[in-house]
């Protein structure tokens, strides 16, 4: 993902007759064919046929498809509920990933500095929300934030408050709580396995020019770890805009406030599922696909460019 | 080993504090999951979240998890533990081999396979689920097991991570040893090679065991009779039938058969410890 991303593999020149040589030179594809054929299978061949796909309209009466060129796309882009679901993962994306990337970044740097006592459970603990899945974690919390035998009601009366974590205003809140709790230690992980391979020298060099913690932290650590902090950001971003598994599994719990277009997945999946508007669900998987690419390859970009 | 006092510096109450906290926060809802899972239905209601109440019901939930419905919840866990083991296992084998390939062969096609791959990562797999659907519904996939094992073979991750990790920890030289003894590809790949990758590969079957056993989406587009359901769509299956018109809640069901769901990739984690976290700090050494 940064420029040392791709590990170079420098094979030594080999002395070989020079008829075994054309043999030799495809003998990697031994190794990489399998995965490149289910790949293409479940890869390559899932994105064209949804490209084709959306070219299509089913019509109504007459059964058949005929070919309409760009028609689903100027209709997803004129599609108030395609928007609304797209300014909802926008906010989600914009409050949600910065409070989940900081957080696991002070728990990798707080693990990381040795001044913690029991740093190795903490690491394990923070990590184990990850090994929970979305939907239990989304249950879970669900009927936490319940009225019935929650959490939330005995600490509204412990604290005198009254937030209805399911009600229309705090939903999305709500539910940006359910991932941070599930990410943090992913996150932190990815942070801390880069902490600790920065060289020692450089701690002992900002030691000599008196650097105390928090400097020590902005000028050494941070910018040592910009490779995995785009990686996170990126994975990151890519979560927030395909965001499905909590709101579908807690529309359970509040059927009239998530909607079938709550976030842009959820409105294709149920044109697919309960609209049989397939074409244009494909049509919505592509635009948002394309999106998610070209907001990563940004961010990307930015990322690698300061390293300069 | 360090001479500077920066590098080994006193442990630090005030951080620990402020660390036990977000333990807390971590550690909350697993504790709620485990005390209401040992609760009856009535008592759920009854009594307050976080303390135990009425009987300890614990593990007549465990028998009546395993018996509601003819036992399906068992037939769950069985598709789950078949996804886990053909699916991640199967995308583990073909990523080693291919980030092998990719690390120490030079081969016509390589950047391009590099090229496609980076940009899969990209690509959220949740984007291609409807389209992948619609087009194994044409092949006449779905709604068999083959609609969540196919897609689930492939780990654009996990081939970044071996490739990372291989590219270090396998020697040209030994290869080239291998080679001159007048070993084949596939048999240094069989006895050289796999040896030496472990580490990276117990990192790549953990983290895609835990995508297969966590995974969600796909399944629920792929099939439409509960009999193929893993665990995670069986559960909100069970949980939407608090709803509507003929409702039959069975919450202390979902809650212990969601705490019966975490517990062998929990355990999982922790015997796995040693090698997940060192596989996972190589593939960052090149960052």
């Amino acid at each position: 993902m940064t420029s040392t991303a791709a590990p170079p593999a420098p094979v030594p020149a080999r002395r070989a007759p020079a008829a075994r040589r054309p043999r030799r030179k495809w003998r990697g594809w031994l190794f990489v064919a399998p995965f490149m054929l289910v790949f293409a299978l479940t890869f390559i061949a899932p994105v064209v046929y949804a490209f084709v796909l959306s070219l299509f309209r089913d019509q109504a009466f007459f059964g058949g498809t005929v070919f309409v060129g760009a028609d689903n796309y100027t209709q997803v882009f004129a599609d108030p509920k395609f928007w609304e679901s797209f300014r909802r993962v926008l906010v989600f994306l914009a409050v949600q990933v910065p409070i989940m990337l900081v957080l696991a970044l002070i728990a990798a740097l707080a693990i990381d500095s040795a001044r913690l006592h029991a740093a190795g459970f903490f690491r394990v603990v923070i990590f184990l929300p990850y090994a929970v899945p979305a939907v239990v974690a989304a249950l879970m919390w669900g009927f936490i934030y319940g009225d019935h035998f929650g959490l939330a009601a005995d600490l509204n009366h412990l604290l005198g408050t009254e937030v209805k974590p399911l009600s229309p205003s705090w939903l999305l809140t709500s539910i940006g709580n359910i991932v941070t709790w599930e990410f943090v230690g992913y996150n932190m992980l990815i942070f801390y396995s880069a902490l600790k391979v920065i060289p020692k020298e450089l701690f002992e060099a900002a030691a000599i020019d008196g650097a105390g913690t928090f400097r020590t932290i902005l000028s050494v650590k941070l910018p040592a770890i910009r490779g995995a902090i785009v990686v996170a950001t990126i994975f990151s971003i890519i979560g927030s805009f395909q965001l499905f598994n909590e709101p579908n599994i807690m529309r359970n719990l509040v059927p009239n406030t998530i909607g079938t277009f709550y976030t842009p997945n959820m409105y294709a999946y149920n044109l697919s599922f309960n609209g049989q508007q397939y074409n244009y669900s494909a049509t919505v998987a592509i635009v948002m696909g394309v999106i998610t690419a070209v907001i990563a390859y940004v961010v990307q970009l930015r990322g690698s460019r300061k390293e300069m | 080993m360090a001479t500077f006092s920066i590098t080994k510096p006193r442990k630090s109450r005030v951080l620990t504090g402020f660390m036990a906290l977000y333990l807390v926060y971590t550690l909350v809802p697993l504790a709620w999951l485990v005390i209401n899972a040992s609760k009856t239905q009535p008592a759920l209601f009854s009594t307050s979240g976080l303390s135990f109440g009425g009987t300890f019901a614990l593990f007549d939930n465990i028998g009546q998890t395993f018996t509601y419905n003819d036992g399906i919840f068992f037939r769950w866990l069985g598709n789950t533990l078949l996804y886990v083991v053909v699916g991640a296992g199967g995308a583990t084998i073909l990523a080693t081999a291919a980030g092998y390939g990719m690390a120490k062969y030079r081969f016509p096609g390589r950047r391009g396979v590099f090229a496609v791959v980076l940009g899969a990562v990209a690509v959220p797999p949740t984007a291609l689920a409807v389209p992948t659907f619609l087009m194994f519904s044409k092949l006449g996939l779905t709604n068999t097991p083959w609609a969540v094992l196919i897609p689930s073979l492939i780990s654009p991750f996990g081939l970044y991570l071996i490739w990372v990790y291989a590219a270090d920890a396998i020697p040209d030289e030994l290869l080239e040893a291998a080679r001159i003894d007048g070993a084949g590809e596939i048999r240094i790949f069989l006895t050289v090679t796999l040896r030496l990758l472990v580490p990276g590969i117990i990192t790549v079957s953990l983290f895609t065991m835990v995508q297969t056993w966590n995974n969600y989406f796909l399944p629920l587009i792929m099939l439409s009779e509960p009999k193929w359901y893993p665990l995670t769509v069986g559960l909100n299956q069970w949980s939407a039938q608090a709803n509507g018109a003929g409702a039959q809640p069975i919450f202390n069901l979902v809650l212990t058969g969601s705490l019966l769901t975490i517990i062998p990739l929990v355990v999982a984690f922790l015997l796995m410890q040693r090698f997940w976290q060192s596989g996972l700090s190589a593939g960052s050494v090149k960052q």
